[in-house]
């Protein structure tokens, strides 16, 4: 009796736990595979290049995708060096006993941790009202609102804080995975630590900082949170042209077209499709950081 | 790091006495007093390029530092005056209240109703204050003429999205990892692993959307809920967001047990389900456990997926299939047409302050959890 029950136990974990890998795999394949049937139909050239019409129950999403253009390059402009730099002092500079390397890895580590929401309470309360009407007071006597109000600018640092640990986490990767003998080398030629980080260092590990760059562009594409109220708009007629103007995003269009659009139904297409076009995105930009990150991993490796 | 620096170092020691034979400058002479073999820092050659980058690198490095500490400061400086009874703020110039615009789309009506209700809000700041006793009540209601500040729902709300998600997911992303680390064939591990990629990689907006839209219609025609979004459909859709994270970290862990407690195990004549389950799970058992705390931090502080996927009525009730809304969701939800300084904002942020603290602890728990015990376990061996 016994003998059986483990028996059975023996086939059962493997083959149990074999269906619970196997139900996650469906689980993506369902979400892909919904998203693309709903979406295929409505997506056109047209979709992508005109902008929302009839009050938003016809028409494309290109104000979105510019927005969200617009936003992770001013993100990555902001996050991308400081998070290189960073990375830089956390491999290169710090010894790992000191105090301050150890307060920006808690830092960095913390930063990870911290829900998007979190952020967008920081965007608002910081970039906005702290630094936003600061500069109003300065610039202008606090007379005009410019830049205490929601705009692009403030949504990009807002996403900038958020991703940087993603590019902080990559790039020092790639500076590890840099082989000491060049620079030993480097630095018996008589080469300073600095010309040596510049000369060698860097460029060898370039495609991780473009990497960490990738990453952080397809997480900062596709997190709505912390621009909710800090820069997203529900419609704009014109594209944003300053960086105090706010912008339409593409995750954010989803929100907005799912749950506070006057007919919700009716729209169901370009809601299909706008969730299609933001996926896409995000998988090429992942799938190109992975491929990436492969070519790192098989350089370190030989 | 270490080992690269020694020979560098050696360097100038050999050249510092070879200086201090030849010249006696009273700088290598005090250096000879103090002992010269570790505390030579002086006599590297000065470059003053170097010493700016290096000090500017650090400067910037720090930045992240500052912020998390900046997060701190704001999120709680903007919670602060609901502890004060009295210092309930007079509610910010009118010209800050414009939020979001909403282009010229906006009816003209809309935009009358959002000045009332802001007006209204306004004008029972004097009685509605966010008292202690005020934030312990059952009620959420922010926007009417009383305005009721009770978190409980909101609390009770979260942790049951979050219970419902870790309940699903734990159990399915631990046994995905344990078939990944110890029964899959080759095929099977290079079909999981960039699938539990892919899943990590959807955006929570898109997963909120498919809970709205395809998931909530299918569980409400399988288990027939009275609401078609509810609590039970919110914690399967965030369990989706954290399957890939709990996955990861165990995986990670299992596939760090040295093989030397695996090999041993099978030479006793342990079948290989048995180590599995009896030699690797439990050694490897802080760092799941890490990973499940990791995903109730994640849980509790996901937003878009609760915001679109649970209904966001505040009930407070016990019942899994009732429409529940979340702390997150709430700040998600009313955060952008709040009048600056206002009670509601304040409350709010303290919303935010309590789930910015939650998740903090439950990460510096896991972290202890993975660093330390571990580490520690599998190094002893």
């Amino acid at each position: 009796m016994r003998k059986l029950g483990r028996k059975l136990l023996g086939l059962s974990i493997p083959l149990f736990s074999g269906l619970c890998a196997f139900f996650i795999v469906l689980i993506v394949l369902i979400v892909m595979g919904e998203t693309i049937i709903g979406g295929w139909s409505t997506l056109s050239w047209e979709f992508l290049s005109t902008g929302p019409k009839e009050g938003m129950t016809e028409g494309g999403i290109y104000p979105a995708i510019i927005g969200t253009f617009l936003l992770v390059v001013i993100m990555s402009i902001a996050g991308v060096p400081i998070g290189t730099i960073t990375a830089i002092y956390l491999s290169e500079y710090a010894s790992q006993k000191s105090i301050l390397a150890r307060m920006i890895r808690f830092a960095v580590n913390t930063l990870a941790g911290v829900p998007a929401i979190v952020f967008g309470l920081f965007g608002l309360g910081f970039f906005i009202q702290f630094v936003g009407t600061g500069m109003d007071k300065v610039l202008s006597g606090g007379a005009e609102l410019k830049w205490g109000q929601p705009n692009i600018l403030w949504a990009s640092l807002t996403m900038a804080l958020l991703t940087l640990p993603v590019v902080i986490v990559s790039v020092e990767e790639a500076i590890k995975a840099v082989p000491r003998e060049l620079r030993e080398a480097s630095l018996a030629l008589g080469a300073t630590k600095w010309e040596t980080i510049r000369k060698v260092v860097l460029p060898n590990s370039i495609t991780g900082i473009l990497t960490g760059g990738i990453l952080a562009v397809s997480r900062g594409a596709g997190e709505v949170a912390p621009i909710l109220f800090t820069g997203a708009a529900y419609f704009l007629p014109h594209l944003p042209s300053a960086l105090s103007d706010q912008f339409m995003e593409l995750g954010y269009h989803i929100y907005i077209m799912t749950t506070q659009s006057p007919d919700v139904e009716a729209t169901r297409g370009i809601q299909y499709a706008t969730t299609l076009v933001l996926l896409v995105l995000t998988f090429a930009l992942n799938f190109s950081a992975m491929f990436l990150r492969y070519k790192i991993r098989t350089r370190t490796a030989r | 790091m270490q080992a690269l620096q020694a020979p560098n170092k050696s360097e100038t020691t050999l050249r510092s006495i070879t200086t201090t034979s030849n010249t006696t400058t009273p700088l290598a002479s005090q250096g000879n007093h103090d002992g010269d073999s570790t505390k030579l820092w002086w006599k590297k050659r000065f470059r003053l390029g170097e010493f700016l980058i290096e000090k500017s690198i650090t400067a910037i490095s720090f930045l992240s530092f500052a912020f998390i500490a900046l997060i701190f400061v704001f999120v709680f400086r903007e919670s602060l005056p609901i502890f004060s009874t009295s210092a309930v703020k007079k509610p910010a110039e009118t010209k800050q209240v414009q939020q979001e615009t909403y282009g010229d789309e906006t009816p003209a009506a809309e935009l009358q109703q959002q000045v009332d209700e802001r007006k209204r809000s306004v004008e029972n700041l004097e009685e509605g204050g966010a008292t202690a006793a005020n934030l312990a009540g059952k009620i959420w209601q922010p926007v009417s003429s009383k305005p009721k500040y009770g978190m409980l729902p909101l609390i009770v709300g979260s942790l049951k999205v979050t219970a419902v998600a870790v309940l699903f997911s734990a159990p399915m992303a631990i046994l995905a990892a344990l078939f990944t680390a110890a029964f899959a064939p080759k095929w099977a591990k290079e079909l999981l692993k960039p699938a539990i990629e892919i899943l990590a990689g959807i955006p929570s907006v898109v997963i909120g959307f498919f809970a709205l839209i395809a998931m909530a219609t299918f569980l409400q025609k399988t288990f027939g809920f009275q609401y078609r979004l509810n609590a039970f459909v919110g914690g399967i859709a965030l369990s989706l967001a954290v399957i890939p994270i709990i996955y990861t970290i165990t995986e990670d862990s299992l596939s760090r047990v040295p093989k030397v407690i695996t090999e041993a195990s099978l030479a006793l004549g342990a079948s290989k389900w048995q180590t599995a389950l009896f030699v690797v799970l439990p050694a490897a058992s802080p760092g799941i456990f890490a990973g499940i705390l990791l995903g109730i931090g994640r849980a509790f502080g996901e937003t878009m997926i609760v915001l679109m996927a649970t209904g966001n009525a505040s009930i407070l009730s016990g019942d899994l299939f009732e429409p529940v809304r979340t702390m997150s969701a709430t700040i998600g939800a009313e955060m952008g047409e709040v009048v600056f300084g206002d009670t509601h904002y304040t409350v709010l942020f303290f919303i935010g302050a309590v789930l910015f603290l939650f998740t903090f602890t439950l990460n510096a728990i896991a972290e202890v959890f993975i660093r330390q015990r571990l580490m520690k376990r599998f190094e002893g061996q």
